[in-house]
């Protein structure tokens, strides 16, 4: 197994920050807001491995930056610092020092994302297809028959409707449009899908079934993933290993079942013995 | 004398609960060796610890204490307790099984497919692995109508059948199997105890706790006695 995503000391700072917000904020501190300057301390100090065709499970309650590591990593926002490398193939990709249209090539190509927000993921003024097309399009694939097909297959493995392609996504249910997110997300085949809240707020049924679609794909495609949520169902139905995330720092990390089974830090045992 | 593949040596697990503020003995100074092709028993009485033995060494626990070096395949020899996460998942994917007393799988999921898992997490083509996976479960006598649906509503019997299937499919160097037998028929558990010693024959090494002294005494050939871990103040004394 190699591995495909090496992420050391990953680190933002919303505000202007201050020689006192590192020890001013964290689980110890009890919030992420820096008292002396009032910057917010999103993460601090974030360090993981990701190996080839292995899910990630980050886990922690709203506001504990678990969604700001996968924002950095997809460069939807820049850190304040840290460093990730990518290693594809041969190839190795420093995220943070390369420039803007490099960044933009890897997110076409390379990478995938699915936000918990659809509004964020997908283009609400075209249709289905359309948003589909827009990502082949961009990485490369020009020919409109062949981006028709390759679409319409993509929504057809997410079990989308066919017949609703030349919809529009506001038109969609919202597990419709995870879906349309996850086929667009999935269109150049990238080795590395980042999830972010995917199953939130969805009705239990299209939850399952939507995790049960993502479970697939990853058995089929073998794709590397990274998986942000607030459910220890997800997380362990998902993932084979997981970090546990409180005030922007890395509290836990472990595989998944002894997480659950043994948790070391007090906030995670709390966390598991609410949810059982 | 078969060459040893697992060395437990002074394994301890203790508990701490961090909101009430306790510490939960669980094990304490367990050692024993693990040979290849023979089956190790843990006997003791409820609370001495056995199936902490084993989940420490698959680590679904974080042993507190101890060493577990293990042999594996290349002749490597490793620490479990050391053993990074990404070591240990491979271990669990080509090298070492684990039958739990209750089955945990995926929901919404085919016994068949259930069972055929540990194969596709190799590699193994679907067909065959399908194929090998209804094989096991004629063996072990669940009816074939109950193949194509989810272990959810199964009974306790039936669950375990698909559970030590799934166990035994890929043939681990290493076994750990935590009360197969309990709530089987009697034939049933007649035909896994066959299964298991067809298993020890090809070589599997096998760390088992069995509910009836009765197949301890049949299928061991070792036996380790476990106590119950001290009381939390000899076991902070002794930390100290």
């Amino acid at each position: 197994m190699n591995k495909i995503l090496e992420v050391r000391g990953l680190s933002k700072i919303y505000g202007p920050g201050c020689p006192q917000c590192l020890e001013s904020t964290g689980p110890e501190a009890d919030t992420n807001l820096c008292p002396h300057c009032g910057s917010v301390v999103a993460i601090h100090d974030v360090s993981f491995d990701l190996f080839e065709g292995e899910i990630l499970g980050v886990m922690g309650e709203s506001g504990s930056g678990k969604s700001t590591v996968v924002k950095t990593l997809y460069f939807d926002q820049a850190p304040s610092s840290g460093e990730a490398i990518f290693f594809d193939n041969d190839r190795q990709y420093d995220l943070f020092s390369l420039n803007a249209a490099q960044q933009r090539w890897l997110r076409n190509h390379r990478f995938g994302m699915v936000y918990q927000n659809p509004n964020l993921g997908l283009n609400f003024n075209i249709s289905a297809g359309g948003n589909i097309a827009e990502r082949l399009l961009m990485s490369d694939l020009m020919d409109y028959g062949a981006i028709r097909e390759r679409a319409k297959a993509l929504l057809a493995r997410t079990e989308v409707l066919l017949s609703r392609v030349d919809d529009l996504p506001k038109h969609f249910s919202g597990g419709m449009q995870q879906r349309v997110q996850i086929a667009k997300a999935l269109a150049t085949q990238p080795p590395l899908l980042f999830l972010d809240e995917v199953t939130t707020g969805l009705d239990l049924s299209v939850q399952a079934r939507i995790l049960d679609l993502i479970l697939e794909i990853q058995q089929e495609l073998k794709t590397a993933m990274v998986v942000v949520t607030h459910d220890l169902g997800v997380i362990r139905l998902l993932t084979g290993r997981a970090i546990v995330m409180k005030y922007g720092r890395v509290i836990e990390t472990g595989l998944t079942d002894q997480i659950l089974e043994d948790p070391q830090h007090a906030y995670t045992q709390r966390l598991v013995a609410s949810a059982l | 004398m078969n060459p040893p593949i697992l060395q437990v040596e002074g394994y301890g697990k203790h508990f701490q609960l961090h909101e009430q503020n306790k510490l939960i003995p669980s094990s304490h100074n367990v050692s024993f060796t693990v040979r290849a092709g023979e089956l190790t028993a843990l006997i003791g009485p409820t609370g001495a610890g056995k199936s902490s033995v084993l989940k420490g060494i698959y680590r679904t626990y974080l042993p507190s204490a101890g060493r577990i070096l293990y042999r594996d395949a290349m002749g490597h020899e490793l620490d479990l307790v050391l053993a990074s996460e990404h070591q240990i998942l491979e271990l669990r994917r080509r090298e070492i099984g684990f039958v739990t007393q209750f089955l945990h799988c995926l929901p919404r999921q085919a016994t068949l497919d259930v069972v055929a898992q540990p194969l596709f997490a190799l590699g193994v083509s679907r067909d065959v692995a399908r194929q090998r996976a209804a094989e096991l479960l004629s063996a072990m006598k669940l009816p074939e109508r109950l193949w194509s649906v989810s272990p959810a509503t199964f009974s306790g019997g039936e669950r375990q059948r698909v559970n030590l299937a799934r166990g035994f499919i890929a043939k681990p160097r290493l076994l750990l199997l935590d009360e197969p037998t309990a709530s089987l028929d009697p034939a049933t558990a007649e035909r896994v105890i066959g299964l298991i010693e067809g298993l020890k024959a090809e070589g599997t090494a096998m760390l088992a706790i069995f509910h009836h002294p009765e197949t301890t005494r049949r299928l061991a050939d070792q036996v380790v006695e476990l106590d119950p871990p001290p009381a939390v103040e000899e076991l902070l004394e002794e930390i100290a």
